[in-house]
């Protein structure tokens, strides 16, 4: 039986909590460890998705709470005997597990795209080198084994789960490593389609030249209602916001047609788009490795190709 | 103030990685470089030094070669550094990692340690928020701004739609993104100086640290390929094969 630890994102279970759950009700009776303010919504939202038992972290008001998550899923741990417990590749998802693994002092296997159970060994399947490799890892230290898995691994599925039962957890008071508050929040703008349900995707790299020609990409994508996306070098040069970056530390997606204009196609910005079902490149250098992923690639330049797309798409 | 700065030693990823056959771990040549995630520890870590009078203490784990890497992040600054190599730590997971780098940092006293988000050859992302429970500090995380105010640390940290501002009291670990500020680049004076700079080598079992059996890989094999596509030169009409492949995808 599988634990899934569930993360809130915007007052709602995180989605890869809910991919989780689709894998993990496969082996059996399943319990959601859900961390955030929690409401009725979001706990029948569990349910809906096959949890039959959710346990409650909340943490406090202002506070950032992992330190005092990773004690309070420690002792979680040793009442129910938790052999397998499964996060998100997320941010907070990824502290929690990481602070708890040095608790229990057993390891967490991260970046797992996929895991099996075979006579009571847990493996886990990543990926190396852009995704050209994979590896399987197992355990050789005993249970609880903790994974941390990409999103867009499992599909969610609901299955019409009824509300689960629901227990509070307290959250310990431990002191110094808890002492990490929230004084302020800032939420970008977003709007239009997200990268998350797109089925079209343009996404623009350094090769664009400036921030300013993002708006390329914004063009190309308002006539196909695509969402944009990018690589983390120009998120880092602060182009665009976090929320758009495609790869390995960003979102990893899967539209049905992802169109990359000046992106290099570095390993890392690979394995969050090439299971795409049609890829699209355009890039000035015939060597570029975005190439070796796209069904059609156009050598070119983006100054001159996209112009004339955009008023291609925009006369139809 | 002490601050520790963990930075990693790698394989230079402009020329292509290798796995041991044997050991089915990364092949680490002689010479290795800083990891360009650490560069931006290493600036943040710098400038917090000449604000608030501190040193800066390299602090790293893995095979150390001719030090290449390390005096790289030296170059740019940093006052000392120590290297844990050990052939008993070769292809150790990133726990056993973790404590070794606590143990480390523990030798002395210090106020901040901060770390990367994630290793360019490893990235399991989780090494830096072991270190912290182990060093019973606070972990704030994915930094994309750094401040000490009043005996605190104050981030802006990365979230999925936008940031929250954290901030906790020393002594604290933070990681920081690749976003957070511009690495300096070394000067000719400063590359001259790492190379006097005090490089103090351990061992693991020097800090106590044994490594566990915590995983073993047990295959690689090669994922299925993507079939190669259609590659067309632009000459002025390349943007009319996009359109027909939108419209073959039924997408206009
Ligand atoms: C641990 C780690 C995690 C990372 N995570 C991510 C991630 O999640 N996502 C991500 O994207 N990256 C990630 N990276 C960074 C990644 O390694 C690359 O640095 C980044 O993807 C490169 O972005 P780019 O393609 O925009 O820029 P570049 O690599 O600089 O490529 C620009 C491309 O544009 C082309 N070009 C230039 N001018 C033109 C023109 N006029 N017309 C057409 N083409 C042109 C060039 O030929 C070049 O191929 C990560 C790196 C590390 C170490
Ligand atoms: N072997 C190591 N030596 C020093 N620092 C490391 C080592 N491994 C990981 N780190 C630190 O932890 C961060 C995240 O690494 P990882 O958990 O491997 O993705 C890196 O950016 C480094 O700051």
């Amino acid at each position: 039986m599988a634990w899934v630890f569930v993360e809130e994102a915007e007052g709602q279970p995180a989605v890869v909590g809910l991919e989780l759950l689709a894998k993990a009700r496969a082996l059996g009776e399943t319990h959601v460890i859900y961390f955030g303010a929690g409401s009725e919504e979001a706990f029948a939202t569990l349910g809906d998705h096959g949890a039959s038992a959710v346990h409650h972290l909340a943490p406090a008001q202002g506070q950032l709470g992992i330190a005092a998550a990773a004690a309070a899923v420690e002792s979680l741990v040793s009442t129910h005997g938790i052999d397998l417990l499964l996060f998100g590749q997320t941010y907070t998802s990824r502290d929690v597990a990481g602070r708890l693994s040095a608790r229990l002092d057993r390891p967490v296997l991260a970046n797992a795209i996929e895991f099996n159970i075979a006579d009571s060994q847990v493996s886990v399947v990543n990926e190396i080198f852009g995704g050209t490799k994979l590896v399987e890892t197992v355990f050789e230290a005993p249970a609880p084994h903790l994974v941390l898995v990409r999103p867009k691994s499992f599909a969610a599925e609901a299955i019409g789960g009824a509300a689960p039962s629901v227990s509070e957890v307290s959250m310990p008071d431990i002191g110094h490593p808890g002492s990490a508050s929230i004084t302020g929040s800032h939420a970008e703008k977003t709007e239009g389609p997200q990268l998350g349900d797109a089925a079209v995707i343009v996404s623009g790299g350094r090769g664009l030249g400036s921030a300013e020609h993002f708006g390329l990409i914004e063009q190309v994508a308002a006539p196909l209602k695509a969402a944009t996306g990018a690589t983390r070098a120009i998120v880092d040069a602060g182009w665009v916001p976090y929320s758009k970056q495609v790869g390995q530390t960003g979102k990893t997606v899967k539209p049905d047609i992802y169109l990359a204009a000046g992106v290099s196609g570095a390993m890392q910005h690979l394995v969050g788009m090439k299971d795409s079902k049609i890829i699209i490149a355009i890039n000035k250098d015939e060597e570029a490795p975005i190439f070796s992923v796209a069904d059609l690639g156009i050598v070119g330049d983006v100054h001159t190709v996209l112009p004339k797309l955009i008023e291609a798409l925009n006369n139809r | 103030m002490k601050i520790a700065v963990c930075v990693k030693q790698i394989p230079d990823p402009a020329s292509p990685y290798e796995l041991d056959s044997e050991t089915l771990t990364l092949v680490r040549p002689n010479e290795q470089v800083l990891d360009d995630t650490d560069r931006y520890g290493v600036e943040v870590g710098l400038q917090l030094a000449d604000q608030h009078e501190g040193t800066v203490t390299l602090v790293s784990m893995g095979p150390a070669g001719n030090l290449n890497g390390i005096r790289q992040a030296l170059a740019m600054g940093a006052h000392g550094a120590v290297i844990v190599d050990d052939e008993a730590l070769h292809g150790s997971d990133a726990l056993t990692t973790a404590k070794v780098l606590a143990a480390a940092i523990k030798r002395d006293e210090f106020d901040v340690v901060i770390a990367g988000t994630e290793s360019t050859d490893g990235y399991s992302g989780v090494v830096p928020q072991q270190v912290a429970e182990l060093l019973s500090v606070p972990a704030l995380t994915y930094a994309k701004r750094v401040a000490i105010v009043d005996g605190s640390v104050q981030i802006d940290r990365q979230t999925a739609g936008g940031y929250d501002t954290v901030e906790a009291p020393l002594p604290v670990l933070v990681t920081v993104t690749s976003g957070v500020v511009e690495p300096r680049y070394p000067t000719f004076k400063g590359i001259m100086e790492a190379k006097k700079k005090p490089i103090d080598q351990l061992t693991a079992a020097e800090l106590g640290v044994s490594p566990g059996p915590g995983q073993r890989i047990v295959s690689v094999t090669t994922a299925p390929e993507r079939a190669s596509g259609e590659i067309v030169v632009d000459e002025g009409e390349a943007y009319l094969r996009i359109v027909e492949v939108l419209e073959q995808a039924k997408v206009i």
